[in-house]
């Protein structure tokens, strides 16, 4: 199928002002006599303040005021505080003070005592199962299934059965099973058991989250760094206690996000506090320290999978335990999440997943790129490589007869998905990196370096339904398209709002979308997070573009006779289809559809039911500008729409040094109809880049005996530079459409990064001679004590450490 | 207290000497160097540590800018709230990140980490001085567009002055030179081999 955008390059409207610095983050917006706060951070991994006395503070010249947890409503344990008195995690931010500029603020700071009384904390989540083991909370240690944080112990025999190198396998909180694993288990040729850990780490987006608000007559303005504009909206009104109609939130530009600004952050609601208190407005600049203590970070898992592989390599059972470091919250449902997405890529015939989330005084865990998905994809793909060595298979054979194509199901339903071609994505990957030729270079020696070729799978579901879309015909011809969705640089603002100009049959240039700002009248639309929007938006686009469709031909046919049917849109003209004269242009249709009024212009009586209050506001605000195309997501899904990678590497290992260079790498996508080749081919690389990063340099690090972390800058959690990464980098795509999206584009943000981390990992251990971690990141000390004799300078089970 | 504004051993700052200084000035507080004072057209307070602003000459792209600096501004904060230049990003003030990157004397800097008095007399260009005056873009600019250099964009202004400055020393690289010239700019969205497509495309290769 052949269309006229959809499947095009094209220049995202905003590239200009980010490449001439024009573009407005939130820390670029400045208002008349603004403040500036800073935070008192928690020095301590869980403590209670006794007593804050700012008085010395307050008599300092230029110091505005200060906000503390008294001024808020009160969070209970395992909350998302804005601040606190009861801080969690070293960096928890007890109270923030505003001044005429940052260095009378920091130096308030100094003077301002607060007395804390020191409780007891946790960095491993063992040593909270531990039976007596200290609970993150004063209530508990675990937030179970139903969110109700409680306490959870294993006894000291669960540990004892297990020994020191196995993952104790004690009462779990969370469990699902399909079909019969013992069964599955006497099926199976081989049995691996493996225990695993992979790291927490930062989502260091460059930009940290500093956000700037005040107030006028009432209305509170935000300046805020966020991957969503209309989703973050509701939840950021509620934060800081006003009205929707009285908060205008501004997001045109998001210096990066991957899942840390996904949408509300707690540290966001802080200048609109601080302002309406003082009555000035007030900036938050966020440090990069500060970024790394309170700007959440994905969970790490301590985990053990048992796999039973038949003969030919299909999987007969799995039974799989993860246990998760939570941080202080209620965190991310990372575990669950790698139960589903082994469920997904590897079509196990039977199945059970168990997992705990365990809280601990660290950095709150929330969800980045992949959260759950992509862990499961640096661990498991390795072992998958083990089980193809003891079975006499090709890597590539023992994915590829277990990956899911269309009759794929997904978690412990089975539900179907929207689509699937992961085989295809396979076939495609090995065609073009030539695994065949490549895998026979493996082992191969330049001095002491040492080739290593892999292959990585991941997954992450990639749509969601029933959002809202809003789209305008202006008198002077042109389409406005309103998306809420953020700009966090993928560029599907841009490309799912072209599926509305496709269904209009537009222009590209006659296009206008209206976007980061709440005044925009935005519709209500699902965030830019958890790969979905180039499938979730290309609907409720297509569905608002229908509705514009259907006015305008209904307008032709009132005014030049016959009905909609008789009529099509050719050229943004609605043409009769019998006579290519009898035409009226869609700048008149517009001007039409402002004198006909009702529900063509917007001004309905009564508003359609299904739309949300969000909607509907942003309809009312446009109401009568032109004709008024809105609908909400009504389409048919009924399975689970699913993003799919593939990853190709090849590394040379330097067996002295225990460092590797990644020389060539291939992603390949399997998300529906490509809408944006350039825009998908920039997130397969840029997805690769960060695997990399996990694969090998990043992670948190705590002092277990006074639970601080160790990450302050960059450099204590390398991100790649230019120089970790192959200069070039390949991608490729399946380019196959899912029958459930308008245009058969299917999201795909996040397994790129699980991909390239898990093919990374898996090409060190064939650099290694099937050597395997089970551990994320793999480090150069851990492989030089592997090629040297020595024992790992951590235990198979601990976390966080160096 | 010393006056650093009279210190010339600040001239060609290392990373280094800068925290030298600050640290000298005694006005720098606990964990962070992320601090500075606002214009805002308010009168500046007299800081705690006693401080005092003093009035300046900049050379910013091509203009001469009158400016009341600290003794431990830092150019990149001069450039972001006393000078209204917001294009030049603050992603770590650390000399990590090279977000804040600007030209000085042609040759690129890390402002977060440069005192705005070691460039008194030097010309300083910005993300807003790289374009022609003349209207359009410079050609690594355009390129930057063309091969999607961008995602979040917060890294690009500094990447756009590295490939610029870069490119005036070496207009026919190699892409491994390239590469190597732009390592001290991260990119976090991962965008390398597309910004490396737009250095090369500049080039003319």
């Amino acid at each position: 199928m052949s269309y006229k955008l959809i499947g095009k390059n094209f220049t995202p409207s905003d590239l200009e002002a980010k490449v001439t610095g024009r573009a407005k983050y939130s820390e670029d917006f400045r208002a008349e006599g603004m403040l500036f706060a800073k935070l008192y951070l928690s020095p301590m991994p869980h403590a209670k303040v006794v007593k804050i006395d700012v008085s010395e503070a307050l008599k300092m010249k230029g110091v505005a005021g200060v906000l503390t947890a008294d001024d808020l409503k009160e969070v209970p344990p395992g909350g998302n505080p804005i601040l606190t008195n009861e801080p969690h995690f070293v960096g928890a931010p007890i109270l923030a003070v505003a001044a005429v500029d940052e260095t009378t603020a920091a130096a308030a700071l100094d003077k301002i005592k607060v007395k804390l009384k020191p409780l007891p904390f946790v960095t491993d989540p063992m040593d909270s199962l531990y039976p007596g083991g200290s609970n993150a909370t004063r209530i508990g240690n675990v937030v179970g299934a139903k969110k109700k944080l409680k306490e959870h112990k294993w006894s000291a025999k669960d540990f004892a059965k297990a020994g020191e190198n196995k993952l104790p396998l004690g009462k779990a909180v969370d469990e699902w099973t399909y079909g019969d694993i013992d069964k599955g288990f006497k099926d199976a040729q081989v049995v691996l058991d493996e225990t695993f850990v992979t790291a927490s780490g930062s989502h260091q987006c460059m930009e940290p989250r500093s956000s700037m608000a005040y107030w006028q007559n009432g209305k509170c303005y935000v300046h805020g760094s966020v991957q969503s504009s209309s989703f973050t909206f509701p939840f950021l009104a509620k934060a800081i206690g006003v009205k929707p109609e009285n908060l205008v939130f501004v997001s045109e530009y998001c210096g990066g996000g991957f899942g840390s600004k996904a949408y509300y952050y707690p540290s966001m609601a802080i200048p609109p506090y601080l302002s309406k208190k003082l009555g000035r407005p007030v900036m938050l600049r966020i440090t990069r320290a500060e970024e790394y203590y309170l700007g959440a970070a994905r969970a790490g898992f301590q985990g053990r999978i048992k796999i039973g592989f038949k003969a030919d390599g299909r999987i007969s059972a799995v039974d799989a335990y993860i246990v998760q470091s939570n941080g202080p919250t209620t965190g991310f449902a990372d575990y669950k999440n790698f139960g589903n997405a082994v469920s997904v890529v590897y079509q196990p015939e039977n199945m059970r997943w168990r997992g705990i989330p365990v809280l601990t005084n660290t950095i709150p865990q929330g969800a980045m790129r992949g959260p759950g998905e992509n862990q499961t994809a640096a661990a498991m793909e390795p072992i998958i490589d083990k089980a193809a060595r003891k079975l006499g298979l090709d890597r590539l054979a023992i994915r590829r007869i277990n990956a899911p194509d269309k009759d794929g199901k997904f978690g412990q339903k089975r539900d179907p998905f929207t689509s699937a071609y992961q085989k295809d994505g396979l076939d495609i990957g090995a065609r073009k990196f030539n695994w065949n030729k490549k895998k026979k270079l493996s082992g191969n020696r330049n001095g002491s370096k040492v080739i290593g070729v892999g292959i990585g799978q991941a997954y992450h579901a990639a749509g969601s339904n029933g959002f809202d879309g809003l789209v305008r015909i202006l008198p002077n011809g042109k389409l406005h398209i309103h998306t809420g969705i953020g700009n966090l640089g993928t560029f599907s603002y841009a490309s799912t709002s072209r599926v509305a100009a496709e269904v209009l049959g537009y222009d590209w240039k006659n296009c206008v979308i209206e976007r980061g700002d709440s005044r925009k009248h935005l519709p209500w639309n699902l965030g830019q997070f958890g790969s979905n929007t180039s499938f979730t938006m290309s609907r409720t686009n297509f569905v608002a573009a229908q509705d514009a469709k259907q006015k305008l031909l209904e307008i032709a046919a009132m005014d030049l006779g016959g009905d909609p049917e008789n009529y099509h849109l050719v050229n943004e003209r609605v043409v009769s289809k019998s006579s290519s004269s009898k035409f009226m242009t869609f700048a008149q249709a517009a001007q039409r559809a402002i004198q006909i009024g009702g529900k063509y212009s917007g001004k309905w009586e009564k508003l359609p039911k299904e739309l949300n209050p969000m909607t509907k506001k942003a309809v009312e605000g446009v109401a009568g500008s032109g004709l008024i195309g809105v609908a909400k997501d009504l389409l048919k899904k009924d399975g689970v729409a699913p993003a799919l990678c593939t990853g190709f590497a090849m590394v040379e290992l330097d067996q002295e040094t225990g460092k590797y260079e990644i020389l060539e790498y291939l992603g390949v996508a399997d998300c529906g109809t490509v809408m944006f080749p350039d825009g998908l081919g920039a997130q397969m690389h840029g997805g690769a880049v960060m695997g990399f990063g996990m694969a090998s340099s990043e992670r948190h690090v705590y002092d277990p005996k006074l639970g601080i972390p160790a990450n302050r800058g960059l450099y204590q959690q390398k991100p790649p530079t230019y120089l970790d990464v192959p200069s070039k980098l390949e991608w490729a795509a399946v380019n196959k459409p899912d029958p459930q999206s308008p245009f058969g584009s299917r999201g795909v943000g996040e397994p790129p990064l699980g991909a390239a981390a898990s093919a990374v990992a898996s090409a060190i251990s064939d650099a290694m001679g099937g050597h395997l971690f089970n551990r994320i990141p793999v480090t150069p000390d851990m492989i030089v004590n592997v090629l040297s004799g020595q024992q790992q300078s951590h235990k198979a089970l601990q976390v966080n450490t160096q | 207290m010393v006056d650093i504004s009279q210190n010339n051993i600040l001239e060609g700052t290392t990373r280094r000497n800068f925290i030298k200084s600050v640290i000298a000035s005694a006005s720098v507080v606990s964990s962070s160097a992320y601090l500075f004072r606002s214009h805002g057209g308010s009168k500046v307070w007299a800081a705690s540590s006693g401080t005092v602003e003093r009035l300046i000459s900049l050379k910013v792209n091509g203009q001469t800018r009158r400016v009341e600096v600290l003794p431990q501004d830092t150019l990149a904060n001069v450039l972001r709230y006393k000078l209204g230049l917001t294009g030049t990003k603050i992603g770590c003030d650390r000399a990590e990140c090279g977000n804040c990157t600007v030209m000085i004397d042609g040759v690129t800097n890390y402002s977060c980490s440069t005192l705005v008095h070691s460039v008194r007399g030097r010309e300083v260009t910005t993300i807003e001085g790289i374009a022609p005056k003349s209207g359009g873009l410079h050609p690594v600019q355009q390129a930057f567009i063309d091969e999607l250099g961008p995602q979040c964009g917060f890294c690009t202004p500094g990447q756009v002055v590295a490939a610029v400055s870069f490119l005036q020393r070496n207009p026919k690289p190699t892409r491994e030179e390239a590469r190597s010239a732009m390592s001290g700019n991260l990119c976090r969205c991962g965008a390398y081999n597309n910004y490396l497509n737009g250095v090369m495309k500049a080039a003319g290769g």
